[in-house]
């Protein structure tokens, strides 16, 4: 039976292993199994900063820890990590970076145009720490590259997944934001580069010559009786 | 944290029925013989969970007992030591909330030649449609059409859906999936441009338009990003707690707080559009929940206070399937994509018990029987219940890759706990997800107050008692846009008169005769109670808020 057959499965609060931790410091005893969010929030911290989505995908929780013995600066989301023993943390809150301000429509997808709103970004020499910051684990060096090469392609693929959590500018000794040049080459990419659509065109324009009115005119008259019928018979299509 | 070893008997059963479950399928249930499951199973439908309002314009009306609460709290504010002659922001359209519905509201707003303000509670973007993860419909495929989308809307909503309010839905979606695209937004799509599209539960066709399981991220960065680069104005960290009315009985502006500091200000506006999204922190009944921190029903108690009439909000969207382990992302979304792609739902002998793409409400309710009632789920550790999502089986059907393309978040949430979706299932049940109904309002965003707009989550009538997945998401782009056009109109022509708090006076004095006088829960809430109280700083806490559900948040 797929159920904890003893009680050395079930966690009860005596078997609930504590472990020590440091919050800015301070000592604290935290149950095994949290995130270093729920693990702030046990230790009495109301937070306002660092916490949105709670689920890996607002970037609003990127940190840093390291451990009492170990002075070397990790990087994570403290909504998913998890609390190891002897962890010092800290509550950084997001500081947003300054961002230019432009208008797609004005704009070409090419490597030209990317440099003229981030001009610095040719200073990149190359450290990595970007990358050893993503707690997405994005090659985020390799799509700063692919940037300053114009590959737009490239940055949106490997930049995809970017929660904008700013822990690679932060780190960036040049003071570069490759969150924000990432986001102009999705958005340029988006726009301008990926193949055209024209199913969506063609209903478009159908939907606003009223070619659907009367079908659905038709639906929201007839009685409920006979748009259940209409429902359980609709076809579903299999693919 | 891998599985536990006493579940891999069971995980070894949903290997062993992969193959011959490649060809099965469940027949759905009729729309006839649905209501038995829900009304056994259904959270909704269990009596004590809700309770007849007292006052204000739905009373007599049930809701659940944590959001009848809010309604009937009193204000944050004294009406009397607030200076209306003070203003500290002066502008068309005040927008609350900044989530989708709010940034999509701001852009048309100006576009329309407004002065707007964006507030919101947390930071801008921080909000449900950053998580969203299944996609958004249009019935743009040549083979669909928007009735058939009507169609699907209406049987999903269980006939309970606005007819004109489902017509805005499914006619001004294609446009939405364009006009995105224009600002910016990667769809996934096939070679030949054609958008690569899945079929989520109660869709008759593959309709969902998606980027990965990244979705609202890709969309919601692009929003903010727009709102930035146009110059639009944004206070952060600035929750409303009340709306300021003026004496002609309209809704001219708002007072914020600075959740920090707790510093108020004042905002006079000709129009305010409420777009604060959903309801999950409430935890109704103890269930964990999809949704970010800040969705905590605010706009419903705000619009509520001044009058605004609400509908279907007797119903919550429970989501099938949201993560039961591991308990560090207990609640977690497991999109329903995962279902479109192919996964079955699987109980501890590796078997289907119900059609995996059953509307949301139905699957729900199937879940719960079987863990319940047929005593086919698998216990977790900590006592939660779950049932598998064979997550490999989608590899099997489109070919080795496929998940990993596809469902990238998916893959590393459940990676960082060591769990290979890849490879092995995932143990899921029902959480706490959307709030179907809201505000009541019309196809152009107003209310039955002068003055006041909603778009998004907020809202209630476009999905009636029960949502389909990714009509969500087109909601709020579509009456985000719709009330932005209105909003910015009506500041055009409306004429303010003197501005006045006597609603909460007003409010107060119906608390009172409702004999409510009693020390009455604050709101709107803001935020969720996690921190924990000093008083149980020492006691049994884990067993008492760790199993008792309290802190069953991930
Ligand atoms: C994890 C997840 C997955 C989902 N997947 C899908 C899907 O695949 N397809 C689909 O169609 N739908 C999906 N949904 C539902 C959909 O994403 C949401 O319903 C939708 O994004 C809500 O958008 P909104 O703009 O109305 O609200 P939100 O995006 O939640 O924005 C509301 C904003 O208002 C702010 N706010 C709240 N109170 C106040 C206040 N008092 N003052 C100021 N600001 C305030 C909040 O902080 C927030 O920023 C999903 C939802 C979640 C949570
Ligand atoms: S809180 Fe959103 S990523 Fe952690």
């Amino acid at each position: 039976m797929a159920e904890p057959q003893d009680s050395t499965q079930v966690k009860t609060e005596k078997e609930a292993k504590m472990l020590d931790i440091y919050v800015m410091g301070k000592h604290y005893q935290v149950p095994e199994g949290l995130t270093i969010m729920t693990a702030l929030e046990y230790c009495g911290y109301r937070l306002i900063r660092g916490c949105g989505c709670r689920a890996a995908f607002c970037g609003a929780c990127g940190t840093v820890y390291n451990f009492k013995n170990d002075p070397v600066l990790r990087y994570a989301l403290a909504c998913q990590k998890l609390i190891e023993q002897d962890m010092y943390l800290t509550q950084i809150p997001f500081f947003p970076a300054a961002k230019p301000g432009y208008g797609l429509e004005k704009m070409e997808p090419t490597g030209e145009q990317i440099l003229k709103i981030y001009p610095e970004i040719i200073t990149c020499f190359g450290c990595n720490n970007c990358t050893k910051s993503c707690p997405q684990e994005l090659e985020v060096m390799e799509f700063m590259s692919a940037a300053i090469r114009g590959d737009l392609e490239q940055v949106t693929a490997k930049s995809f997944d970017c929660l904008m959590c700013g822990l690679c500018a932060a780190r960036c000794p040049q003071g570069l934001v490759p969150y924000n040049v990432a986001l102009l080459c999705r958005r340029l990419h988006g726009r301008y580069l990926t193949p055209h659509s024209r199913h969506v065109d063609e209903r478009i324009a159908e939907i606003e010559a009223g070619k659907f009115d009367v079908e659905i005119e038709e639906l929201q008259k007839m009685s409920l009786e006979e748009l259940k019928r209409r429902f359980d018979e609709r076809p579903i299509l299999k693919e | 944290m891998p599985y536990p070893v006493y579940m891999e008997q069971s995980i070894r059963n949903v290997e062993d029925t992969r193959k011959r479950r490649l060809k099965e399928e469940l027949p759905r249930i009729p729309v006839g013989e649905r209501m038995p499951v829900l009304q056994e199973f259904h959270p909704d439908f269990i009596e004590t969970s809700m309770r007849e309002l007292l006052v204000g314009p739905n009373k007599g009306d049930r809701t659940p007992n944590e959001l009848a609460d809010l309604l009937e709290g009193n204000s944050h504010i004294d009406p009397g030591k607030i200076d209306l002659t003070r203003i500290d922001y002066d502008v068309d359209v005040l927008i609350v909330g900044a989530g989708g519905a709010g940034a999509a509201a701001a852009l048309i707003a100006q576009e329309n030649g407004a002065n707007v303000l964006l507030v919101t509670k947390l930071r801008l973007g921080d909000a449900n449609t950053v998580g969203y993860q299944g996609g958004t419909q249009a019935a743009d495929r040549l083979d669909d059409s928007p009735a058939l989308h009507y169609l699907d809307t209406m049987g999903g909503a269980r006939f309970t859906a606005d007819p004109k309010l489902v017509e805005a839905l499914v006619k001004d979606a294609p446009d939405v999936i364009r006009w995105l695209e224009a600002l910016g937004v990667n769809w996934d799509k096939k070679p030949d441009g054609s958008m690569a599209e899945v079929a989520l539960a109660g869709e008759a066709i593959p309709r969902c338009h998606c980027a990965r399981d990244y979705t609202g991220l890709e969309v919601m960065r692009v929003l903010r990003d727009e709102v930035r680069c146009r110059n639009i104005n944004y206070v952060e960290f600035a929750p409303a707690i009340e709306l300021i009315m003026d004496d002609k009985g309209q809704v001219a502006g708002a007072v914020l707080v600075n959740l920090e500091t707790n510093e108020l200000s004042l905002v006079r506006a000709k129009a305010v559009v409420m777009a604060t999204g959903g309801i999950g922190r409430l935890h109704i009944q103890g269930f964990p929940t999809t949704n970010h921190y800040g969705a905590t029903a605010d706009g419903l108690v705000l619009a509520y206070r001044v009058g605004c009439p609400l509908v279907d909000t007797d119903t919550m969207q429970y989501h099938p399937t949201c993560a039961a382990y591991p308990l560090a992302i207990l609640g977690l979304l497991v999109t329903e994509k995962v279902r479109g792609l192919g996964a079955q739902v699987l109980d501890i002998d590796g078997e289907q018990f119900a059609h995996p793409l059953e509307p949301r409400d139905v699957l729900a309710s199937c879940i719960i029987r079987e863990c319940k009632e047929h005593g086919k789920g698998i216990t977790t550790p900590t006592g939660e219940l779950g049932v598998w999502l064979d997550s490999p089986r989608i590899d099997m059907i489109h070919g080795e890759g496929t998940v990993a393309q596809n469902l990238p978040a998916m893959v590393r949430q459940f990676g960082r706990f060591d769990i290979d979706i890849t490879k092995e299932p995932m143990l899921v049940y029902p959480g706490l997800h959307y709030q179907n109904g809201g505000i009541k309002f019309s196809p152009d965003g107003a209310t039955a107050v002068p003055g006041l707009f909603a778009a998004g989550e907020v809202e209630g009538g476009v999905h009636g008692k029960n949502r389909l997945g990714g009509n969500s998401s087109l909601d709020l782009f579509v009456f985000g846009r719709r009330v932005g056009k209105s909003a910015a109109q009506h500041a055009k022509e409306v004429r303010l008169g003197k501005l006045t708090l006597d609603h909460v006076r007003q409010w107060q004095r119906e608390l009172k005769k409702a004999g409510l006088t009693q020390v009455r829960p604050i709101s709107p809430k803001l935020l969720p109670d996690y921190a924990r109280q000093p008083h149980d700083y020492l006691a049994d806490y884990v067993t008492e808020r760790l199993h008792a559900g309290q802190i069953k948040v991930a």
